[in-house]
């Protein structure tokens, strides 16, 4: 029933060759540049850019691409209206504002699109010293998420055989959701605590220095990767600047 | 970029052989009850044995492992007299143990099953080139029958504690301590636990301690059987047998189960597979709810959850509904109780139970439900809604619009029928499962509903809570409820069931 819901290994796409590591430094190299000029130009260089790498995060079909991206894009939408009605940015200063917003989320979108959540455990354990009681305890908290998903359902059916429910009274809606989110909640403190033990039981966090099994390796093709963001990067500031739109957001001074 | 590992923690694995627990006039009390839950443990376990702790339900079989496996707060416990595992505290002792709980889903780690078992090798420090060759190893040693990409979300509740097995072997663990770890399966992923601990054990490179109720299961597997009772142990000798659960009962209204083969498949529904004997249905006159061809298929899935079926529930019987999982029992019980909408068919109460002549259950509002068709869910805790045992039974009947007096003294008349009277103040999240389990019927029973539906109400349970859930269960069928359990349970089957629907 939750078929859909079930976080399993990521499928392996072109882009799950890259190391998350070096991903994330790219995502921070964009997102420098993007953050420091209010123009059009810039950001549509940079969203192009992030576009033509789609494909290689196996997000091709439509409909799995909206599933993705519909946040981000009525974030942008929403943001760009609001702009052009109150803000007095013109029609253009509102696309800028919009592709700003979509240039910064893209990244995360083609992170999780073609990252497996272990992967990217090993990756920040081993190359960014990231403690592993956050990132290890992170995926299997993770793990726990689609049990909450069937739970809910469970558990708001359940109160109907208490007697207890909502009906259109959309106060009495809000205060039962709040009854069975505090009822899951509850369920999911107690789950982590026996998960915890459980991680505990096989010398978790018992203060031995742990290793990685899968490992992580950095290799050229990281590198070169994170080089291409830089001449992204560069290029957009380029263009901005000779198309004499560049609006740096800070003037050094 | 990589670092050498250190040596410190695989230590731990260099102890190898099994271990020998000792325990002398042990005794604990929970800092936030009054009363000793163990008053006088001895025990000595040699290397290599294999014993099972039973006993009843609240008789302190989890204290027992909780200490054994250091898992105590002492902040929150006063433990005396002696206890080690290979002469040290268990506390200290930890990277000694191998740990198999209740709950696989809290078991599990990682995403990928051989992840999950080089997780225990990764914290020990050990270097991967060491790894992986053990995690194959402790794959193969548990029966494994996948490989190490296989998804751990998708695997079956059995399978999971094999993996979590695994686990724990892959550390080469002294002392293997199981808690009831087939409590929360089907009979059929109980066995799956039982023939991975079975290979596991069978070199006696381990000592092994199984804490469970059900004792009958693990009898081949074990050298000996220790059975926890008033805060101590009491040695059964060899060849000892549980009684059956079902010795002595006498059941109000007597069953009336009909096991002649002449009517098999004769009133049934899809046959029935398996050779489970089927029963005669009772014809569709007087019954309380009918099912006509209802089915359900969930949104976003194609293959159906529930295949149309036919379902009568009389009133004054007992319909037992089973089948092997995934067949849609417990989709089945919801369409029954009235708390989803058949996707195909109709189910329909009698027009005796119509509520504002409505006659289809899922269209009642839920204070017009409860009165006439009363739900126990799988999980009791599910279904807990206050923070006291006498507001959760008070809380149906003045949902149902009934006076706060009248509530009042239900609710004291239940939890004194249900022997939990000393307990009326307390949380139900603080009962012990067999008190949950009880807990929740009674609760179903405070409005006095025409119909009960139970999914599994006798899963996991010990055979005290056991005999008390079929006896209500009796009562309510001779004052003429319409009762529908879904059940993997045969004795249960056996000594109420006045028909069964197997799926």
């Amino acid at each position: 029933m939750t078929a859909s819901l079930a976080l399993g290994p990521t499928p392996d796409v072109p882009l799950s060759r890259i190391n998350p590591c070096a991903q994330i430094l790219a995502a921070v190299v964009v997102s420098v540049v993007l953050l420091a000029t209010l123009d059009v130009v810039t950001p549509a260089v940079v969203v192009a850019a992030e576009l033509c790498l789609l494909p290689a995060a196996g997000l091709t079909a439509p409909r799995t691409l909206l599933l993705r991206t519909w946040p981000l894009l009525v974030g942008g939408g929403t943001l760009a209206v609001v702009n052009l009605v109150l803000g007095d940015a013109g029609a253009l200063g509102a696309l800028g504002i919009a592709l700003r917003v979509v240039g910064l989320a893209l990244p995360g979108v083609l992170l999780v699109a073609s990252t497996d959540p272990v992967r990217l455990a090993d990756a920040l354990t081993v190359h960014w010293r990231f403690p592993p009681r956050v990132a290890v305890g992170s995926l299997a908290a993770l793990r726990l998420v689609p049990l909450l998903v069937t739970e809910f359902e469970t558990v708001r059916l359940a109160r109907r055989t208490r007697g207890v429910e909502a009906g259109r009274n959309p106060v009495a809606r809000a205060r039962l959701l709040g009854g069975v989110a505090f009822t899951l909640l509850v369920g999911a403190v107690r789950r982590a605590g026996r998960l915890a033990t459980a991680m505990d039981a096989r010398g978790f966090d018992s203060g031995v220095r742990r290793t990685n099994a899968r490992g992580s390796v950095l290799r050229r093709r990281d590198h070169l990767f994170v080089a291409g963001s830089v001449v992204v990067a560069a290029v957009a500031v380029t263009a901005s600047v000779l198309a004499g739109t560049w609006a740096p957001l800070f003037v050094g001074g | 970029m990589r670092s050498a590992p250190s040596r410190r923690g695989a230590a731990a694995s260099e102890h190898v052989g099994p271990a020998r627990v000792t325990a002398r006039g042990l005794a604990v009390r929970h800092a936030s009850r009054l009363a000793w839950a163990l008053t006088a443990v001895d025990l000595v376990v040699e290397p290599g044995e294999r014993v099972l702790v039973t006993g009843a339900s609240g008789a302190g079989k989890s204290t027992l492992f909780a200490v054994l496996a250091g898992l105590l707060d002492p902040e929150a416990a006063e433990v005396t007299g002696e206890l080690a595992v290979d002469g040290a505290d268990p506390r200290a002792a930890r990277d000694r143990l191998g740990l198999l709980m209740q709950d696989p889903d809290a078991q599990l780690v990682m995403t990928r099953a051989g992840d999950d078992v080089a997780f225990g090798l990764e914290n020990a420090g050990l270097p991967p080139a060491e790894i992986w060759p053990r995690v194959d190893a402790a794959l193969a040693a548990v029966g494994w029958r996948y490989g190490r990409d296989r998804a751990t979300q998708a695997l079956s509740g059995g399978e999971k504690q094999r993996l979590v097995l695994a686990g724990a072997l892959a550390r080469r663990p002294g002392l293997l301590l199981l808690d009831e770890p087939t409590a929360q399966l089907d009979p059929a992923g109980g066995d799956v636990v039982r023939e991975a601990v079975t290979r596991a054990v069978a070199g006696r490179r381990t000592t092994l301690l199984v804490v469970d109720h059900d004792a009958a299961p693990w009898l081949p597997l074990v050298d000996r059987v220790v059975e926890v009772r008033d805060g101590g142990l009491v040695e059964h000798p060899s060849g000892w047998r549980p009684t059956p659960r079902t010795a002595g009962l006498a059941l109000p209204g007597g069953s009336s189960l009909i096991r002649s083969p002449d009517h098999r498949g004769s009133d049934l529904t899809n046959g029935g597979a398996g050779g489970a004997p089927l029963i005669r249905s009772p014809d569709h006159r007087g019954a309380a709810v009918v099912a006509d061809g209802a089915g359900f298929t969930y949104r976003g899935t194609t293959t159906p959850a529930l295949a149309p079926v036919d379902v009568a529930l009389p009133a004054g019987r007992v319909t037992a509904v089973t089948g092997s999982n995934g067949t849609g029992k417990s989709t089945l019980a919801l369409l029954l109780a009235g708390l989803r909408a058949p996707g195909t068919g109709t189910v329909l109460a009698s027009a005796e139970l119509a509520a504002r002549g409505e006659r289809r259950p899922h269209r009642w509002r839920a204070g017009e439900l409860v009165t006439r068709i009363g739900s126990v869910f799988q999980q009791p805790e599910h279904q807990f809604l206050t923070g006291r045992l006498r507001d959760e039974l008070e809380l149906g009947p003045l949902r149902s619009g009934s006076g706060s007096a009248a509530a009042r003294a239900g609710a004291e008349e239940l939890l004194e029928r249900l022997g939990l009277t000393p307990f009326a103040d307390a949380n139900p999240f603080t009962l012990s499962g067999g008190q949950q389990r009880r807990l929740s019927v009674a609760t179903a029973l405070a409005t006095a509903p025409r119909v009960l539906v139970l999914d599994e109400p006798t899963f996991g349970q010990d055979a005290g809570t056991w005999r008390e859930l079929v006896t209500l269960l009796a009562e309510q069928r001779a004052a003429g409820c319409a009762v529908c359990t879904v059940t993997h349970d045969r004795d249960l089957v056996a000594v109420l069931a006045d028909a069964e629907i197997a799926l």
